[in-house]
């Protein structure tokens, strides 16, 4: 059988008739006599037959005169945004691995609009094969430049021709996307005469095989007529191709890397759903999925709101935190809220913490009950907040003056330096907590002690951390024991 | 049930597995990042998928094209973000993929700040792509219901073959609160519709063009009937110390949280007021708000919003000049103080 009797042929993979095709006869295509089009998606639909691939076939289609494709393949179609085949197949090849994915792109699309897509997705070595039909134009929207449009051709956005100096080059996608690692197979062919027909052939076979064998992305770029856009006959177009447009866009075969390549094999991970909660840190993180194991006191009438600040660094985020954690193990409503972004960049932290027997309505605290001041900055920013009759607990290890308030409490705990004294300043914070466990004595020494291990799971500072708890709660106490003599 | 203290970003990604999610696909970008983050650890583990896309462009189309599987799958993006994906979203509805898409909201226009705004009320709920679409709008005020509701998303998306969007901002995401969380879904609706690379499957289509302009029309009339049920059945809302309540103090998102303490204080003053909460944006509880409208004993009602008035056009629209409407917002990032809301509407009734 010759090339072009072969060719002729209905492929499976390709509709009897084109129902989807609205008015006209069903029988042709939309393309314009002597357009590449038709050529190229009969050897497509020719390669799926040939490798059996027709129902795990995926063809998308672009925007441009090629947006129909969907007319002819029988093959499940997706039709994409201008542009963005490549990142739409990725999704699909990503969610149904087991799936033949192909992009159809022309030059508009794939190398102007789409130009990070396709490369984007070439990089990953996505699963999928794209078949680039490069026709020097935008045809569907009627003759203008395109990316790969050459230099002094005339376009109707080009009307004295291309003009380096104000569009710049015409792209070489092919030359681009084999420099990029991941790509198995990367060929420029043309479509002029029946040798270069079968020479596409040849390359679009490749590239689809190696998607069926699961070696990775492959890529086909095609020079193709188009005879509306560049106003000539489908002759003079197949001699325009032959003579002037592969003397820049060089047919070849780029990149074939494909029998070097082990095939990726798609293991899938499936998970029994009843394993989710352990998965998903749900059922692990959660003090209150071992209520009962610690009797806790019951839950007094209060709106407790904490704010912690210091340096980045000092543990003032995760002090909120494992507060927030044992007052809720406590059956209080809780809330805690950092303060993020370039304002934690600065290199002061401070986080909101909130504690109340009823649902918490703002999370924010912008007048707190406690201050838990760990650095100097933190104090004068938040000094002044503070509520009367409320409390301050500053580190006077690291601030060398005190408050000046005259209406709230103010303790003083050099936690640094204690925290020091015991093994690490890190847990300076834990030593914090200490002091605000024993001033505020809502929630159960036990209960803490058991907790905190539990919330901060860094095995190193567990024990230390517990010891720094006491030292606090111990330095309080021997204040108050002072203040008292 | 257990309770977690969790972020409200890492909260809808837990949601979102629990719903069966099987795929994210996103970029980062603050205060979202956190649930890519989240994301990138979790999706793995339960042997789904997560890509950090090239762009937020990429990751909507490849939500499209992961929806176009048949999977579920989501995208989380904040508002500079939300805005680069518009087209996405468009195709998406036009097509009618069910997908699930977050909106860690923050300041704007153009670059903005990260603190938190609900300035993308309007390009959420009236629209933001080309066309004549809607999206189902859930708008999350706890970080419990940053999970439920995500996982609310995916059901009704799917049940409706529409993207949702859950409309957060960047305090709802950030803040820590106990969340309780459910067992997975096991059972999913069947997707007859979708491509599975499949002989069965071959024939069918997602695509968003339609050349014919009476057949375009008729798509569209389709869509506007699924909107219309969606209205019909989709609404939810809460209402807080509403029964006897003169003024009607009305918020959505993290504001809500707020107006609801400044609801407790007037009471507590004696003052008659009352919380009326949509929890969707899309469908907008209307027939709710005509029904307090029509009660003689509302005398008005006063709209909170971290933006310039955005569902205050919507709520004025419903109301159809049948009561008076008063609004304060902040902007820029602002939140309003509990105290700034009890000025506010101390004001307003001295006023009136
Ligand atoms: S305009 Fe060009 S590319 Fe489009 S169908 Fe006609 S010949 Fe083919």
């Amino acid at each position: 059988m010759s090339v072009s009797s072969k060719i002729l042929q209905k492929s499976e993979s390709f509709y009897n008739a084109y129902e989807r095709k609205q008015g006209g006869d069903p029988i042709s295509t939309h393309y314009c006599p002597g357009c590449g089009h038709g050529i190229v998606h009969k050897l497509i639909a020719e390669a799926l037959d040939d490798f059996g691939v027709q129902d795990k076939g995926i063809l998308i289609s672009p925007v441009g005169c090629s947006v129909f494709a969907y007319y002819y393949f029988d093959v499940g179609n997706i039709q994409a945004a201008h542009g963005r085949a490549p990142a739409v197949g990725t999704g699909y090849s990503r969610a149904n691995p087991d799936s033949i994915v192909i992009c159809y792109q022309g030059d508009g699309d794939l190398a102007a609009i789409g130009a990070n897509e396709i490369i984007q997705a070439a990089n990953r070595g996505e699963k999928m094969t794209v078949i680039f039909v490069n026709n020097a134009i935008y045809g569907m929207t009627g003759g203008q430049m395109a990316p790969t449009t050459l230099i002094a051709q005339r376009t109707t956005t080009t009307p004295l021709g291309r003009n380096a100096e104000n569009e710049g080059y015409p792209l070489r996608m092919s030359e681009i996307i084999s420099t990029l690692e991941a790509p198995v197979y990367v060929a420029r062919t043309k479509i002029s005469d029946t040798k270069s027909i079968n020479a596409t052939r040849k390359a679009i076979r490749k590239a689809i095989k190696a998607q069926v064998d699961g070696r990775g992305f492959s890529f086909v770029e095609i020079l193709s007529a188009c005879p509306t856009g560049w106003k000539m006959s489908p002759r003079e177009s197949e001699v325009w191709i032959e003579e002037i447009m592969a003397k820049y866009f060089n047919p070849g075969i780029y990149k074939d890397t494909i029998d070097t390549r082990q095939p990726k094999i798609q293991q899938k991970l499936i998970v029994d759903p009843k394993d989710y909660h352990e998965l998903l840190d749900i059922s692990t993180a959660s003090l209150s999925s071992l209520e009962g194991v610690l009797p806790v006191p019951p839950v007094q009438e209060m709106i407790e709101e904490i704010k912690i600040a210091g340096f980045g660094g000092q543990g003032v985020l995760s002090l909120g935190y494992v507060m927030a954690n044992i007052a809720m193990g406590h059956n209080y409503e809780v809330s805690w809220l950092p303060s993020y972004g370039p304002e934690m960049r600065g290199g002061t932290a401070n986080c909101s913490v909130k504690v109340s027997h009823k649902r918490i309505g703002a999370p924010v605290v912008a007048h707190p009950t406690t201050l838990i001041a760990l650095n100097k900055p933190s104090m004068a920013k938040f000094e002044n907040e503070i509520t009367s009759n409320g409390i301050i607990i500053y580190d006077n290890s690291l601030i060398d003056t005190a408050p000046q308030r005259k209406d709230v409490q103010v303790y003083a705990v050099p936690a640094t330096e204690l925290a020091d004294k015991i093994g690490s300043t890190k847990s300076a914070n834990m030593v914090m907590l200490g002091a605000y466990a024993a001033l505020r004595g809502y929630l159960d020494t036990a209960y803490i002690e058991w907790a905190i291990p539990q919330i901060i799971k860094k095995k190193k500072l567990q024990e230390l951390n517990i010891q720094a708890f006491k030292t606090g709660m111990e330095h309080i106490k021997e204040l108050l024991k002072k203040c008292v003599n | 049930m257990s309770k977690v203290l969790i972020k409200g970003n890492e909260a809808v990604v837990r949601g979102a597995i629990l719903a069966g999610c099987r795929n994210y696909f996103g970029y980062p970008i603050t205060p979202a990042s956190e649930i890519a983050e989240t994301a990138a650890l979790y999706f793995p583990r339960v042997g789904g998928g997560f890509l950090q896309a090239e762009s937020e462009i990429g990751a909507i189309n490849m939500v499209y094209g992961a929806a176009a599987a048949g999977v579920r799958v989501m995208t989380a993006s904040s508002s500079p973000g939300i805005s680069l994906k518009m087209e996405g979203i468009s195709y998406i509805a036009g097509a009618e993929l069910p997908c699930v898409i977050i909106d860690i909201m923050r300041g704007g226009p153009g670059l903005g700040n990260i603190a938190p705004e609900q300035g993308d009320y309007n390009q959420i709920v009236k629209g933001g792509g080309h066309g004549n679409y809607k999206l189902i709008v859930l708008a999350p005020n706890s970080a419990q219901e940053m999970s439920d509701l995500t996982m609310l998303a995916f059901e009704l998306a799917d049940k409706y073959r529409n993207p949702a969007v859950v409309l957060a901002d960047g305090y709802i995401g950030q803040m820590m609160e106990p969340v309780k969380f459910p067992q997975p879904v096991t059972s999913f609706p069947e997707k007859d519709w979708a491509l599975k690379a499949t002989r069965e499957t071959r024939d069918n289509l997602v695509t968003s063009i339609d050349l014919d302009p009476d057949l375009l029309e008729k798509h569209n009339e389709k869509l506007q009937k699924k909107y219309a049920i969606i209205e019909e059945n989709e609404v939810r809302f809460e209402e807080y110390r509403l029964d006897d309540a003169e003024i009607i103090l009305m918020a959505f998102g993290i504001v809500s949280r707020l107006v609801q303490g400044a609801v407790d204080e007037l009471r507590a003053l004696g003052i008659k007021v009352g919380m009326l909460r949509p929890i969707t944006l899309f469908p907008f509880p209307k027939k709710q708000i005509q029904e307090y409208a029509a009660k003689s004993s509302v005398k008005y009602f006063h709209i909170f919003e971290m933006n310039n008035g955005q569902m205050l056009d919507d709520v004025r629209l419903v109301l159809n000049g049948s009561k008076p409407v008063k609004f304060y917002g902040r902007m820029g990032g602002n939140v309003h103080s509990v105290k700034e809301i009890i000025e506010q509407v101390m004001k307003e009734m001295r006023e009136l």
